[in-house]
């Protein structure tokens, strides 16, 4: 019963995660920016603005300018957390390939790397005035989540640990739409409901700032509004 | 409302952040337009009876239009790096200065009817139904931005608080809600061409009383011609350089260099005016028929290049949007860049060796340089990134001998606004324009105890008359802005010029590198 409960979370929630974050990046995608607003100094390249961009999504660039507190929470929060998600490739592949093998242990401690920066995160917007003033039920409710997931999942891993291969199975089974057995303990059920739920939420919330982030115009254009004239279609139609 | 009762905020470091002071700048607010204010820019009189679908409707159509406007609300995680970055909330300490709080203002509405979270649980998000106090809120709290975009810089998705202030001012226009300076300027603009409504014959006066006083002073006759058909070089510049102090300077000082470059160019009274306030009040449509008297001024000329003067708001609508909103401009001299900025002018001609400077006539100036920051953040100079830092300090450089930058971190990029930019220079904030200058000043009160600063350098119209107006309550001479252009009319010596400085003393002419 409670695999075919979960095996329905499941599928729901990957529906609704894909099919909303198609709908709201083809809606990023299909706003013009009507004017040239790259914060400067800005590259005067394509390939300049690549590169930009990566140093952003990689290194925080701007964030760590701007306050290196959050920044160092931030950051590795987040680069914990893609070491965490490679790592649990291996559930959703039948065959481990030697790379991901490798990756296991550093997926591992990088668990803790991310509910530290969360803690420090959640911690600011007690502490800090100016934080505490722009939080919201919201910001505190998407940390709770964040770190449930972090915590029931390095609970399992040191603590108590659950049938992982029997987790595997059902995971196989869901990407070929059979319902497998899952294991019942407590905490995995708490560490995948969660999961559903930041799937489910992802393409409504702030989290959206992962794809929006390549849309933004001030980080995105290229410095070169003299050399080319760019002009939105809504614009061009007051041309004529 | 000139508040008397301004209590200058004493700060340690220009960046020191303030403890919050919830509802300080509450109510504050510039004098609201009038019919005859609004409605030459098609805009409804006054508050109109179906004010609150008139205002949704105008917010899903920027949404629409406006790729910014739409991520912007969507994707802060209010992680509040911006949160100390604006100098209006330095100077006041009210919350709602900060930026992601001044976003939250529209955003909070924008969830309310336009998200799925907003519309079924507002309380978790903090969406908030729109009632015509949030109206007025947003009148208050978004002209207490200069659209300075520093929180843009700093915010890791490069949220540019600047597009969302633009947005909220053109729904409130929209539903009625004009602000009185920013719309009676453009009013001005539509009907005699700058805005200082100041007509054609009082202009060629003005430009004649100042080709007499560089007689006067040089010996040498130095011509600012208007409206002359077949000259090369159109100039655009802010109608304050036609009489304001020190901008006139200024001006004189892009005469003399045009004058030794032996270049021909022309001022056009049609197109007296380089400010676009249409970019204040956030409205396309209006900032695209300003810019089209530009177009329209050239063509009619006949000029084969257009130069910008000194300002930063104008620099940034002829930098990056002119090309968009009266472009392509194909008729023009190819070979030079379209606009062209008058530092960029001025920076080659020094290059060549055109211009005869002594530097030693700026010797009783100790200098600093304010970046202004429609120059800094959303515009280029030269012909690679950062030169909007470098020209103008080169300028100075080859000009003026004594010279210090601020710190780095209220510089280049990273510069402090004025405190009166974004269509805020208007008296009935002056309140606002004192404290939010304090991190500035605070800067420049820094590099006065090392060395000994008395001036202050801006290429900026609306910076040099904020400057003018602040600098005495933070302990400066109201004449201790300069323009930079000022600075090299200083120094510049004019072919046939008699240097009678002393008979028996020659000044010494330096060459510039
Ligand atoms: S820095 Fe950007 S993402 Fe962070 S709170 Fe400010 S606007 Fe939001
Ligand atoms: S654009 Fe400038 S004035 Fe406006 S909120 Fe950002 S920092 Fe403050």
């Amino acid at each position: 019963m409670l695999s075919v409960i979960y095996a329905i979370l499941f599928w729901a929630a990957a529906v609704i995660l894909v099919a909303g974050l198609g709908l709201r990046i083809a809606r990023y995608a299909r706003t013009p920016a009507p004017l040239k607003i790259p914060t400067t100094p800005a590259p005067m390249t394509r390939s300049g603005v690549v590169l930009r961009m990566a140093r952003e999504i990689v290194f925080f660039e701007s964030l760590f300018k701007s306050n290196k507190w959050i920044w160092l929470f931030g950051w590795t929060f987040h680069m914990g957390m893609w070491l965490v998600l490679i790592r649990h490739i291996r559930y959703f592949t039948h065959d481990i390939p030697g790379w991901l093998a490798l990756a296991q242990p550093f997926g591992t401690y990088a668990g803790f790397a991310m509910l530290a920066g969360l803690l420090g995160l959640w911690a600011r917007r007690f502490l800090v005035e100016r934080i505490r003033y722009i939080s919201g039920p919201s910001d505190h409710l998407m940390l709770a989540l964040l770190v449930a997931i972090s915590g029931s999942g390095l609970m399992m891993r040191f603590v108590v640990h659950t049938d992982i291969v029997a987790v595997k199975v059902f995971m196989l089974g869901l990407l070929r739409l059979r319902i497998e057995t899952l294991p019942t303990e407590p905490i995995l059920l708490v560490h995948l409901g969660c999961v559903a739920i930041l799937m489910i939420v992802f393409p409504i919330s702030k989290l959206m700032h992962a794809p929006a982030v390549f849309f933004s115009p001030t980080r995105n254009q290229v410095d070169n509004p003299r050399e080319q004239r760019h002009l939105a279609p809504w614009a061009a139609k007051l041309e004529q | 409302m000139a508040a008397p009762e301004t209590v200058i905020p004493e700060l340690e470091h220009a960046l020191d952040v303030p403890c919050l002071r919830p509802g300080a700048m509450e109510g504050l607010q510039p004098f609201v337009a009038k019919p005859e204010h609004n409605e030459p820019l098609g805009f409804p009189g006054e508050l109109v009876p179906d004010w609150k679908e008139k205002a949704l409707e105008k917010m899903a159509e920027l949404a629409d239009k406006n790729r910014g406007f739409r991520v912007y609300l969507d994707m802060c995680v209010k992680c509040g790096a911006c949160t100390d970055k604006c100098h209006y909330f330095i100077g006041t300490g009210d919350p709602k200065n900060m930026p992601v709080a001044r976003q939250d203002l529209l955003r909070s509405v924008y969830r309310r009817y336009f998200t799925f979270a907003g519309k079924y649980f507002p309380w978790l998000v903090g969406a908030r139904d729109l009632t015509e106090d949030v109206l007025y809120e947003w009148y208050s709290y978004y002209h207490q931005c200069s659209q300075c975009r520093r929180c843009s810089v700093f915010c890791p998705y490069g949220i540019d608080t600047a597009e969302i202030t633009m947005a909220a001012r053109d729904i409130l226009a929209h539903v009625g809600i004009g602000q009185k300076y920013s719309n009676e300027i453009i009013g001005k603009v539509y009907k005699i061409g700058n805005n200082l409504g100041l007509p054609e014959p009082a202009l060629a006066n003005t430009l004649e009383g100042l080709e007499e006083d560089i007689e006067e002073e040089t010996g040498v006759t130095v011509r600012l011609p208007l409206d002359e058909k077949g000259a090369d070089i159109l100039l655009v510049t802010p109608s304050a350089d036609f009489f304001a102090e020190p901008h006139v300077d200024g001006l004189m000082g892009y005469a003399k260099v045009f004058h030794e470059a032996g270049v021909s160019w022309t001022i056009s009274s049609y197109a007296s005016e380089a400010a676009n306030f249409g970019m204040f009040i956030g409205n396309y449509e209006n900032m695209r028929q300003i810019s089209l008297r530009i177009r329209k001024a050239a063509q009619d000329l006949g000029v084969k290049r257009i130069i910008f003067g000194e300002c930063g708001h104008a620099w940034r609508v002829a930098y990056s949007f002119l090309n968009t909103l009266a472009g392509p401009f194909d008729f023009l001299d190819q070979n030079y860049p379209v606009p062209q900025h008058i530092l960029d002018f001025t920076w080659g001609e020094i290059q060549k060796g055109t211009l005869k400077l002594d530097k030693s006539r700026n010797d009783h100036i100790n200098l600093t340089y304010h970046d202004s920051c429609n120059v800094a953040r959303a515009s280029r100079i030269g012909d690679y990134p950062g030169s909007q830092f470098e020209i103008p300090r080169n300028v100075i450089r080859a000009v003026c001998n004594n010279y210090h930058d601020m710190d780095r971190d209220t510089t280049h990029e990273s510069t402090l606004c004025c405190g009166g930019g974004g269509g805020l220079l208007t008296d009935d904030l002056t309140d606002l324009r004192i404290k939010g200058a304090a991190p500035r000043m605070t800067a420049m009160q820094k590099l006065t105890e090392e060395h000994g600063t008395t001036h202050l350098a801006a290429i900026c119209a609306i910076c040099k008359s904020q400057f003018t107006k602040v600098l005495p309550k933070y302990g400066y001479e109201m004449d201790a802005i300069l323009s930079v252009h000022q600075l090299v009319s200083n120094a510049v010596i004019l072919t046939g010029q008699e240097t009678q400085e002393d008979a028996g003393e020659p000044a010494e002419a330096a060459q510039a590198p």
